[in-house]
């Protein structure tokens, strides 16, 4: 597996405890629209992820992240930073 | 044509099905007239108010109403100009000498709202490059100036040390950092773990923001807020407060002991682009102010009252937020909004007004009855206000 791929299959696993709906994910699935998360599910699982990757989502970036993808791109992005 | 308006539907439609049920709104209450400050009218009905921020019953003091009636009769009904243009008159300054005797602090600024100093505060000290780290509990006040700014914004689990430790730690080094805190939570009357967390704040170079907006008049010796009784005066960089709450008018402050401090009178656009306060509201809270230097026998009763009141709706079977009285607010968490509303106003035709609040405002989508205390109840009404509670309690099935 590539970087990435191994980053989405980790997000995937600490999306799995919220994934009330069983939703098959994909690079293209939302978490407001298709996980139907509220605002505090989404904190619960940002915590999940900066703890896991020791990172610091701000909420300015998370206004901006949509998609399981782009949340996977940022995830990336911050550890190359780190 | 898209109707703007569209995107408010589902809330018109959840609003009008619960009205539908033949319940009153609990958010168009009108007091017809306010007897005194625990005492109102509404609907004809003379009612014991228990959903007020009046918490040291200053609104009726005969002191802060003389002071304002002079007020009007010497400056006029208002200033009808900027605090740094033509709206800073002899009052204001007098009020902001109020607070920092109060709160013994070099600097104080007033500003014309409580909700406008948060915002100005939050909007104008971080940078693109700074972080603000704030409880996700925090007050819209809070969010919205964080909205305003340009800041990175971090948020930590409501009252975790560890959790707001961790998130400071994980901070990159460049940029500036500020930790917003409040004294207490004004949703389940809860207050912060302030020694702890202030220590975990400046172990990491943070500044650090409380507001004491449900705290000032009745925490600490001097009642400045919960931060005075934790101890933590000496490294809290900013204190901000309102007038509507403990003071008994409108306004709100940021108190602070920064060298630099009043440069934010220039830059805070929530401060400059705004009308000052009208000289009768700053005589009335400066006055105020100064009684509430020496209310302990007042702060006692409140304490006795929120104790009391705790106490008996908790024996009475009611699931209270919080273990123990923490704050001058007692939240009652209720299931569903059509048994908080049924409540609701079963307390308002026997007579006692309470807070109705649901989500977004609460936490983790709970419904609440708020009751909130004053140091003008009297022993009488509390146990009245019990009493009342029994009864609608029982007719409406939220007690046994």
């Amino acid at each position: 597996m590539t970087d990435r791929e191994e980053t989405f299959a980790k997000v995937a696993e600490l999306i799995e405890p919220f994934n009330k709906k069983g939703v098959d994910l994909e690079e293209s699935t939302t978490f407001a629209g298709d996980l139907e998360w509220d605002s505090l599910t989404v904190m619960d699982f940002v915590a999940a992820i900066e703890d896991e990757f020791d990172i610091l989502i701000t909420m300015n970036m998370q206004a901006e992240i949509e998609t399981v993808g782009q949340l996977v791109d940022a995830v990336e992005e911050l550890r190359n930073e780190g | 044509m898209k109707d703007l308006f569209s995107k408010f539907d589902p809330l018109i439609a959840e609003r009008q099905a619960l009205l539908d049920t033949g319940v009153r709104d609990p958010f168009s209450i009108v007091m017809d007239k306010v007897l005194s400050p625990t005492l109102a009218v509404i609907q004809g009905r003379e009612t014991i108010l228990l959903g007020t921020y009046n918490y040291m019953g200053m609104t009726f003091d005969r002191d802060v109403i003389e002071a304002g009636k002079r007020a009007l009769d010497e400056f006029g009904s208002g200033t009808t100009g900027s605090r740094v243009l033509n709206g800073t008159y002899q009052g204001h300054k007098e009020c902001e000498e109020a607070l920092k005797l109060f709160y013994g602090t070099e600097h104080a600024m007033v500003f014309s709202t409580g909700y406008q100093a948060n915002l100005g505060l939050m909007s104008t000290i971080a940078g693109k490059e700074d972080y603000i780290v704030l409880d996700a509990d925090s007050h819209a006040s809070i969010y919205d100036g964080c909205a305003l700014g340009n800041a990175q914004i971090v948020r930590f689990r409501h009252n975790s040390v560890e959790d707001l430790d961790k998130r400071l730690g994980r901070l990159p080094t460049e940029g500036g950092r500020l930790v917003v805190l409040e004294g207490v939570y004004s949703m389940l009357g809860d207050i912060a773990p302030l020694r702890e967390m202030v220590d975990v704040a400046k172990k990491h170079g943070a500044m650090v923001a409380v507001d004491e907006a449900h705290g000032m008049g009745f925490f600490g010796p001097n009642g400045r807020g919960v931060f005075e009784e934790a101890g933590v005066e000496g490294q809290v960089d900013f204190v901000i407060g309102t007038f509507s709450k403990s003071v008994g008018t409108v306004g709100g402050f940021i108190v602070s002991n920064h060298p630099k401090f009043e440069v934010l009178r220039l830059v805070c656009r929530p401060y400059v682009f705004t009308a000052s306060l009208p000289p009768s509201v700053v005589a009335t809270a400066a006055t105020s102010i100064r009684k509430l230097m020496h209310a302990g026998e007042k702060r006692a009763h409140l304490w006795e009252n929120s104790r009391r009141l705790h106490k008996g709706l908790r024996d009475l079977g009611f699931t209270i937020a919080t273990p123990e009285p923490q704050s001058a607010i007692i939240a009652i968490l209720l299931p569903d909004q059509q048994k908080t509303v049924t409540m609701w106003q079963a307390l308002l035709e026997r007579g006692v007004y309470v807070n109705m609040a649901r989500p977004p405002a609460t936490p983790a989508g709970m419904y609440l009855l708020r009751c909130s205390l004053c140091a003008e109840h009297s022993s009488e009404q509390v146990g009245q206000i019990l009493d009342r509670f029994a009864a609608a309690g029982r007719e409406t099935g939220c007690i046994g």
